[in-house]
């Protein structure tokens, strides 16, 4: 756990009442095995939500049905008012609004860094090439690593790559940002690099849907932190009263071991 | 050396040691010998045996086939020393090794199809990186202006019309405008070359357009007609095989069973048997009078054969490819066919290259088999050279067989120095995540 607290400017961190995410109902199994249990979710725009649990909770399923990695069986998503279904034209058009952020990074690594931000603007938005390209360098200058544009990513740092990742996602200019974990394969150092980039998203009024273990980012960042157990939202609550003042057992068990050390 | 300051347990080096030279006897030449041939009692045991195989196997070899052979006369040179090489055989019948039984008067459309050929894959060779660099550049010139001087001239001996020669002339200066000064886009013209190119020998050997008189497949032969057989299984192969690949792993359950069927159809059978199937049985299911040309059924016999190889290379690239690569693209909005050619694609090609390779070789070779349905390929127009009476000496079938192995060992190293030039430039360096 990086105990350092992140500064973060809470005046620009504004929600709106609009939802931009709306999950009812919503159920998945794999094979015989029950992941997801009714899970309810309204985010609204400009929401940091953390999302932790204990491994196998299925946080990072959750999430993951959002833009259709994985499917659901029972229920709705709704994302912006699309409704996620097996029609393809409306898992695309979801697609274009969410971003995703991995564990491992999941750049393409036959391809530039700048290639790998300007591929999916150019060939799924049609975005001409120098036009990408410009867009590219503004976000990659924006995560601190323009002069990194033209190596590829297995030269890079995995603090680098991942704001590499984070760049990649930002060029589609999504409306939402879902994040897997995205510290959790970096070295302590780099965990700060990657966190001060999220924050400055946070900052710039993202919404942003976030599974991850650190909970100064949680206490900071997010308005709200739920937190899963076998495939269930056990508890949810605003950071101050999830980490002060924790109703279910689940939840002080969990709190207390993650941060007893 | 280093100064040390102790307190307690504590210890403190502030000095860097300087760096030595590693000990004489580990480096150089010396060092080499010692490591490599002589690093045990058994290893010096093995180096002495192995310098005695090569005296004894090495100098005869060279013997026979450079200082006693023969270069130069005709038959009876040959006849007069049949215990060596008869090198005159090749060079008198290299003709009818290159061409078969082609029209004597048309070879010329050969040369024309072998120039566009050589002068193409000189380009393909030498690419972009390595012609920024000076002798590169100077070499391949060098290489295009003697390839473009003897086709020209085997040509005109041949008496090619000379608006053909200045075709020939005009592919090999759009390829070089083409390859020095279209900076975009060039990969996908390359791609349009390479599958336009056996069109253009199909039209270009086979006649009957254009003024070209026609010439039968049944007259075609020798060399040309192995790189007939083998570009059109490499041409076609690649692209069938990788459809087939991607039907294998697809998520639709007939579609994975047909394209299983197919590849295990295709392996389990040996390339004889479809090409003697293609050959005897095909014409017996065809409906009367649909008069399928022998070669065209033999061509598509060892295409699919080579498909379903290729396939399985192909696969095997693919599991390679991390799922964390698959979503990383959908996330980003791609759509499936787009994932595939710019994320997957790329990366399990390059990993499976020494496999593509391989097959590519392997088909080459396999080409010989056609002289069982009667084609008369590369080694079989040589093995019918070495029938004739004039040249029934013992020495002629030894050099025949030796000169058909030099000619393939040639082209496939060739691929196989390539593949590796190739797995080389598209190294990213990089372990993948």
């Amino acid at each position: 756990m990086a105990e350092e607290t992140p500064q973060v400017d809470a005046s620009k961190l504004q929600i709106s009442d609009e939802v931009v995410i709306r999950i009812v109902a919503m159920n998945k199994w794999y094979g015989a095995f029950h992941v997801l249990k009714d899970i309810n979710l309204e985010v609204n725009r400009g929401e940091r939500i953390v999302v932790c649990g204990p491994s196998g909770s299925g946080k990072s399923t959750m999430i993951r049905c959002i833009n259709r990695l994985e499917e659901h069986q029972q229920g709705q998503i709704y994302v912006d008012e699309i409704e996620l279904t097996n029609n393809l034209k409306n898992i695309d058009a979801i697609r274009r609004e969410v971003g995703m952020v991995f564990q491992h990074f999941n750049l393409f690594p036959h391809l530039t860094v700048l290639d790998n931000c300007t591929l999916a603007p150019i060939w799924v938005k049609k975005t001409p090439k120098k036009e990408a390209e410009e867009t590219a360098m503004l976000y990659l200058e924006r995560v601190k690593i323009p002069e990194q544009a033209h190596k590829y990513p297995g030269q890079l740092s995995g603090g680098q790559q991942q704001r590499v990742a984070i760049a990649r996602s930002l060029c589609m200019n999504p409306k939402i940002m879902l994040f897997d974990e995205p510290t959790s394969a970096l070295d302590p150092e780099m965990i700060k690099e990657v966190l001060d980039t999220m924050i400055q998203l946070a900052e710039e009024g993202m919404t942003m849907i976030c599974v991850t273990h650190e909970m100064g980012f949680a206490k900071t960042v997010a308005n709200r932190v739920i937190f899963m157990d076998a495939g269930q939202i056990v508890e949810q609550n605003t950071p101050h009263e999830f980490f002060d003042n924790p109703q279910h057992s689940r939840t002080k068990l969990f709190l207390s071991q993650i941060l007893a050390h | 050396m280093a100064e040390q300051k102790k307190g307690g347990y504590g210890v403190v080096n502030e000095t860097i040691l300087p760096d030595m030279e590693p000990p004489a006897s580990t480096i150089g030449a010396v060092g080499w010998l010692r490591e490599n041939l002589f690093s045990s009692v058994g290893n010096t045991i093995l180096t002495v045996i192995g310098v005695l195989l090569l005296a004894w196997t090495v100098p005869p070899i060279l013997n026979w086939t450079l200082f006693d052979a023969v270069w130069s006369g005709g038959s009876d040179a040959c006849r007069a020393n049949p215990d060596a090489a008869c090198w005159t055989f090749a060079g008198s019948w290299w003709e009818f090794f290159i061409y078969g039984f082609y029209d004597k008067s048309e070879v010329w459309r050969i040369d024309l199809t072998l120039w566009a050929l050589y002068v193409g894959v000189a380009f393909v060779v030498v690419d972009d990186n390595l012609r920024a660099k000076r002798p590169y550049s100077t070499i391949l010139g060098f290489v295009i202006a003697v390839a473009s001087m003897i086709f020209v001239s085997a040509m005109i001996q041949h008496n090619a019309p000379t608006m053909w020669i200045m075709f020939g002339g005009l592919i090999t200066v759009g390829l070089c405008v083409w390859a020095w000064n279209l900076p975009n886009g060039r990969s996908r013209v390359g791609l349009t070359l390479l599958f336009a190119y056996p069109v253009f020998v199909y039209f270009m050997l086979g006649g009957g357009v254009l003024g070209l008189k026609p010439v039968p497949t049944s007259d075609w032969g020798g060399f040309s007609l192995t790189l007939v057989i083998a570009i059109t299984g490499i041409v076609a192969s690649l692209p069938i095989g990788i459809l087939l690949a991607l039907g294998r792993r697809s998520e639709m359950p007939a579609l994975r069973l047909v394209s299983t069927l197919f590849i295990e159809f295709w392996r389990g059978v040996p390339l004889i048997t479809v090409l003697f199937m293609a050959n005897f049985m095909l014409p017996l299911f065809a409906p009367a009078g649909a008069n399928i040309d022998q070669l065209l059924r033999a061509l598509i016999g060892v295409a699919l054969f080579a498909s379903a190889y290729m396939a399985e290379v192909v696969r095997g690239g693919l599991q390679a490819i991390p799922k964390g690569q698959y979503e990383g693209a959908q996330s980003l909005g791609l759509s499936y066919w787009k994932m595939m050619g710019l994320i997957v694609m790329p990366q399990a090609l390059k990993i499976v290259i020494p496999g593509i390779v391989n097959t590519f070789i392997g088909l080459f070779k396999d080409t010989t088999l056609v002289l069982i349905i009667g084609l008369l390929d590369f080694l079989s127009s040589v093995q019918t050279a070495t029938t004739n009476p004039e040249w029934s000496i013992r020495s002629v079938p030894y050099t025949g067989y030796v000169f058909v192995a030099f000619v393939f060992w040639l082209h496939c190293y060739g691929m196989a120095w390539y593949s590796r030039a190739l797995e080389n430039k598209l190294h990213t360096g990089h372990k993948r995540n």
